[in-house]
């Protein structure tokens, strides 16, 4: 038996039997880890890892533990581990040490679970491919010429690749989804609010959620009821309780958004969703075509106000309170130097953009303009879910792409995020489920509910996951 | 296409040393970037207007308390600095 290849619940059950220890499946993953050459980790915390093994065997042989007690996972490297290096996957965090935990992380520690290391990322989370990482990119467990898309996607190749038994992510405008889809794993981003965002390093505050990638549903919803909840720590978290709910598809409303099978999605992706919506109707769903004429402009929205958050968010690396300081003749220097140095080429860019669209005389045409926007796709959304109960629609318009092939023109890599946006800017929970490949290649598809029916999105996508 | 002098005055407020063949792609990604912005100008004006926010979501102004190691850690990361304090750089 290869340790590596069980779900939480598989190994939980062994765990339970007495067949293995959490000393055991924790060296196995580590072994994994070793031999891997997919540069999935940024840093591997084998010491944390094993004391975390040994504590885990202790509670397990008590008797009194829970799903998650014992199991290894991974962390991706934008969300703080105390005493670990935590770097955004930025030169300017290279030798950053987090003083203290994320509360996601609390979370799992007080559940048991083994942190096996920190998963590579797009710097500061601003990627579609972790081709944007200061450290090398990861690549495709399923076509190593391949990125795993991003920005999670060092969490998201851990998990396909048997690295890890499941991780942790962040999704800002696709980041757990748009990686998920294409590495063949579940990957759920919770509604705005219901998992406490302290502790996660910042990109787009109004948009940043931290979510589970796992090898199903059933983890998924595992790990996502151990980490949501309000938080006195993020006064954007919501009190939260989630109940599990058994959603049928018999008689479901299932909205299809027609502006999501349009010019730029490639007609293979879009026959494996179609043929998923066409199995959800056999099966007794009632499919609606549904409109969110708001969308084309989600992409251009998003662009305005991501940036925007991030040019202030990322003001705070400035050389003098942690991370990466250049020695310079005055304060502005300092400043100059230690971001000109530390920063990369993508996040250099966004921070332009974001300067650039609130600075004086420019606030009202973009800025101002992007926040109406994004109150007509939030329209939009409710509009829709007053009619459906759900939407089903693609993740990304294609499959896993080459590494290189989109490095070098940012808007052609921020289309890859074309469908996971929109609903980010409504706040709304969505999950992406592998249902068919292409080749080698997995697709998934995106489930969308309204605000904190996290549930239904679950007991839904547990239905129609593919079986292999 | 916007120009080299706009691209250095936004970074400049940006606080970001630019190189000169950055400066250069950034006009050009800069530019392509605003162009698509453009489309924005279709959108309609949203027909009522919603208050961002639940302004009752601000905590108490309270002091709570932390294991007094986090703060040393704090400290501690800091580049430059001097017993408890953290050393700035002249402004002038």
């Amino acid at each position: 038996m290869d340790l590596t290849e069980l779900t939480i619940k598989q190994a939980h059950e062994g765990l339970k039997n007495g067949e293995f220890t959490s000393v055991d499946l924790t060296k196995a993953y580590l072994e994994k880890i070793k031999q891997s050459d997919l540069n999935a980790f940024l840093s591997v915390t084998e010491d944390l890892a094993l004391e975390m093994a040994e504590i885990a065997d202790e509670k397990i042989k008590s008797g009194n533990f829970g799903l998650l007690c014992g199991i290894p996972c991974a962390i991706k490297d934008s969300i703080m581990v105390a005493d670990e290096k935590c770097t955004a996957a930025s030169k300017i965090l290279e030798n950053y040490s987090a003083p203290y935990d994320a509360t996601v992380i609390s979370k799992l520690k007080e559940a048991g679970a083994v942190i096996l290391g920190k998963t590579n990322t797009d710097e500061f989370t601003m990627g579609s491919s972790t081709e944007n990482s200061a450290f090398g990119v990861t690549k495709n467990p399923h076509d190593k010429t391949r990125v795993p898309g991003g920005s999670s996607g060092g969490s998201a190749a851990a998990v396909a690749g048997n690295l890890a038994c499941y991780a942790l992510g962040s999704d800002t405008g696709g980041s757990i989804r748009q990686p998920a889809s294409l590495c063949g794993v579940v990957g759920l981003c919770p509604t705005y609010g219901a998992v406490s965002r302290y502790g996660l390093i910042a990109h787009a505050s109004s948009l940043d959620q931290i979510g589970p990638i796992a090898k199903n549903v059933e983890d998924s919803k595992t790990v996502f009821e151990a980490i949501c909840g309000r938080d006195n720590m993020d006064a954007t978290s919501v009190d939260y309780k989630f109940e599990e709910e058994k959603t049928g598809l018999k008689g479901l409303k299932i909205g299809v958004p027609k502006e999501y099978f349009a010019e730029g999605l490639e007609p293979e992706v879009e026959k494996i969703i179609r043929n998923e919506i066409q199995k959800a109707e056999i099966a007794g769903a009632e499919i609606v075509e549904i409109s969110l004429p708001s969308s084309q402009y989600a992409l251009a929205c998003y662009y305005i106000i991501g940036p925007a958050e991030i040019s202030a968010n990322l003001a705070r690396f400035d050389g003098i309170k942690y991370g990466l300081s250049e020695p310079g003749n005055d304060l502005l220097d300092v400043y100059l130097k230690s971001k000109g140095h530390g920063f990369g080429a993508e996040v250099k860019r966004r921070i332009m953009i974001g300067t650039y669209v609130l600075s004086s005389g420019y606030y009202d045409a973009y800025y101002k303009k992007a926040q109406e926007v994004r109150q007509l796709i939030r329209q939009d959304f409710a509009a829709a879910f007053e009619k459906v109960d759900l939407i089903f629609c693609p993740v990304s318009p294609f499959p896993a792409f080459k590494i290189g092939e989109k490095a070098d023109d940012p808007i052609s890599m921020y289309l890859a995020d074309i469908y996971t946006i929109p609903m980010k800017l409504a706040g709304l929970p969505g999950i992406s489920v592998p249902v068919g490949k292409i080749g080698n290649l997995p697709v998934g598809l995106q489930i969308i509910g309204n605000h904190f029916q996290e549930n239904k999105i679950l007991s839904v996508a547990g239905l129609v996951e593919s079986k292999e | 296409m916007i120009s080299k002098e706009e691209v250095l005055h936004i970074a400049k407020l940006a606080r970001l040393e630019l190189a000169d063949r950055e400066v250069e792609k950034m006009q050009k990604d800069l530019s392509a970037i605003l162009d698509y912005f453009d489309l924005l100008k279709k959108a309609p004006k949203p027909a009522k207007s919603e208050v961002a926010g639940d302004l009752s979501a601000t905590r108490k102004d309270e002091i709570l308390l932390k294991n007094p190691s986090v703060a040393q850690k704090i400290i501690a990361a800091a580049p430059d600095k001097k017993d408890d304090y953290i050393k700035v750089k002249a402004i002038f």
